[in-house]
């Protein structure tokens, strides 16, 4: 597939220099030419006044789409314990599923004993679980994970797949789709289907949050996609839902692996994820120095929240990178955000922009924080921080 | 040790606007980096070098002007820079691009370990590195923030890692060659030495096509690529609510009364 201008009909308007996206058109000896940062997107056929440009389309390939059916979702676990975001994937998974007339099904693996935490998935709406059992497969590993995945979809031949866009989804799902030579979206935050095509629509942002983009993977199978965490609203339980548990053993696939898992350390300073936490407290550098954190630490505990950081505080030394919220840092999508004493730099601000709720506390009424904060406190945080403490701990 | 460093020349994402009435992106002024996660990869791999010897190199694909940043990296002290640059390869997406570089570093002869950022600032996927590990058939870590040591062991060097999760971090023994992203907190880049800056404007760059990897048609570009853009349109602009004012304790009583059903 490429964008072709046909010369002779281009009369050098340069109509299309502004439509396109990527500034991927150029005109020499006016003509409009196409560069090679060309994604295809077609944004200037539709521009062109003269039908002068052409989307060519190559040999694509047959799509054996009777093939493929159902909607899965990777069941994310550690410890055993099913991780949130998979009810999440469920509740959209399942939108999906009957949009498309199919089924849905979870992919679980884990240590002997796993299978006992299937039920839980057919409550929120699983009509499948698949479920392997290994003590090899009790934590995530890249190499074991990817074989069990990668021969499983070659098996069964779903025609979706969904995971969380987590530390282990975006480690394990790049390796099974490069596998499979298929496309994968990253950290989605909104999925549908065409209804024309029977496409999966797949939403998400792109330069740090400035623009959104849909994706979409016409020609090969399955489309696979990653879900930010805390987007999508979980699964209802339903306690009479029916579904089927398919166990398939384990001595089916390679489960050695090159490299090795020597231990998990736990954090102990970070008594709530961020990423997991509904409500987060982020200090900035207007907390004027690193033993202020003491003061964010306290609210957080009093409200039940974790704390997030701004990059400056963070480069200061003030607070481990852990904390770091934005660009550089982590995206987080709690019901609250508050930002004390952060001014609201682009790259703090699309790392928490999708939360709810934002409360900016900053001295400075001109801080930019206080253009996207639900509610603004123009004030001192050492005043209104205590005032704060003193009213939530009644 | 021969070291690869992937990198991406990438626009200046803080800066890149949507012209509300075209819909379309500003690039205008908008300055070209080196991905700031690539920057600590490449630090990283000065550091490898500067613990177990051997040679550093990065690697890139992109369109001519990508050479800014190789040289770039030059400047910071690597020894040879590549640049994957043919009109064959536009339009790739995260699987012909993972393809592409493979291909490059398969070309470059004997690796040990390659060294990426934990993700790209314009599109934020993460995919590329992985992509890579399995292309080459290599282990990999990702999102790493302490390469602890290099030992032996029955005959094969491994690298002890810590890679950070959610919850903590975990430590890994990946024997090499290996692939590893990593994260801002595994350490602190240099600065340009002035000598480096003179060597980098005279360093040669490597050229290469899709015929010098000897990378099949159907694995680069457009062709290779699954995923297409359909369409691209500006997020909903959040907008700012309501300045609460008055004493502390009448703004703690509000701000007590908004959120009593959440907290």
């Amino acid at each position: 597939m490429a964008i072709e201008v046909i010369q002779q009909k281009c009369v050098g308007c340069a109509l299309c220099l502004k439509s396109c996206p990527f500034a991927a058109i150029e005109m020499v000896n006016k003509v409009a030419v196409i560069k090679d940062n060309c994604v295809a997107c077609g944004a200037c056929i539709e521009s062109c006044k003269f039908d002068a440009i052409i989307l060519r389309k190559h040999d694509e390939g047959v799509l054996p789409e009777e093939e493929y059916a159902d909607v899965w979702v990777f069941g994310e676990q550690k410890k055993s314990v099913i991780q949130s975001v998979v009810y999440e994937l469920l509740g959209e998974g399942k939108k999906l599923a009957q949009k498309r007339g199919q089924k849905l099904a979870v992919v679980l693996l884990g240590d002997k004993g796993i299978e006992k935490q299937a039920q839980k998935l057919i409550q929120r709406g699983a009509d499948k679980v698949y479920v392997v059992e290994s003590p090899e497969l009790k934590n995530y590993q890249d190499e074991t994970y990817t074989c069990v995945l990668t021969k499983l979809i070659k098996d069964y031949k779903p025609e979706i797949v969904l995971t969380g866009a987590t530390s282990i989804g975006r480690s394990l799902i790049p390796r099974v789709a490069v596998n499979l030579k298929t496309g994968l979206t990253a950290d989605c935050t909104g999925l549908d289907i065409d209804e024309e095509k029977g496409l999966l629509l797949q939403t998400r942002p792109a330069f740090g949050g400035n623009i959104m983009a849909t994706i979409i993977c016409p020609h090969r199978r399955p489309q696979m996609a990653t879900v930010r965490h805390k987007v999508m609203k979980e699964a209802q339980i339903d306690l009479k839902y029916k579904g089927e548990i398919i166990k398939i053993d384990a001595k089916d696939f390679c489960l050695s692996a090159c490299a090795k898992l020597i231990d998990i350390i736990e954090a102990i300073e970070e008594t709530i994820n961020l990423t997991e936490a509904d409500i987060i407290v982020s200090g900035g550098r207007g907390i004027g120095n690193p033993e202020n954190f003491k003061l964010i630490e306290e609210f957080a505990k009093t409200i039940g929240a974790a704390v997030g950081a701004s990059r400056a505080t963070v480069d200061a030394g003030w607070i481990p990178y852990s904390h770091q919220v934005g660009q550089t840092g982590k995206t987080v999508c709690p019901k609250i955000y508050f930002a004390c004493g952060i001014s609201g730099q682009i790259q703090h601000l699309v790392g928490m922009q999708s939360a709810d709720i934002i409360i900016a506390i900053n001295k400075d009424p001109d801080a930019p924080i206080f253009k996207i904060a639900t509610y603004g406190i123009v004030g001192d945080i050492f005043e209104v921080l205590p005032a704060l403490i003193k009213k939530f701990k009644k | 040790m021969n070291i690869i460093v992937c990198i991406k020349q990438v626009p200046d994402t803080t800066e890149v606007r949507i012209n509300p009435e075209t819909n379309t992106l500003i690039r205008d002024g908008v300055a070209s980096i080196i991905n700031p996660f690539d920057t600590y990869a490449i630090e990283e791999g000065l550091r490898l070098k500067e613990r177990f010897g051997g040679k550093v190199t990065v690697i890139t694909m992109g369109p001519p002007q990508a050479e800014t940043a190789l040289r770039e990296a030059v400047s910071l002290g690597v020894d040879e820079a590549v640049l994957l640059s043919d009109r064959a390869f536009a339009g790739s997406d995260t699987l012909a691009t993972s393809y592409a570089l493979a291909m490059g570093i398969k070309k470059l002869g004997e690796v040990d370990v390659i060294l990426c950022g934990k993700q790209a600032i314009d599109g934020d996927t993460a995919q590329v590195g992985p992509g890579i590990a399995i292309w080459l058939d290599m282990p990999q870590a990702t999102y790493v923030k302490k390469i602890e040591d290099c030992k032996e062991e029955s005959g094969k060097k491994v690298f002890r890692v810590h890679r950070m999760v959610e919850e903590g971090h975990e430590v890994l023994d990946v024997p090499l060659p290996c692939m590893l992203t990593v994260v801002k907190e595994i350490n602190e880049p240099r600065m340009p030495s002035l000598k480096g800056m003179m060597r980098s404007k005279k360093a040669e760059i490597i050229k290469w096509s899709a015929a010098d990897i000897q990378a099949e048609e159907e694995n680069i570009g457009l062709d290779g690529s699954p995923t297409q853009v359909m369409r691209i349109f500006s997020p909903e602009q959040r907008k700012g609510g309501e300045m609460l004012h008055g004493e502390v304790h009448e703004i703690a009583d509000r701000l007590q009364d908004v959120l009593k059903e959440l907290i």
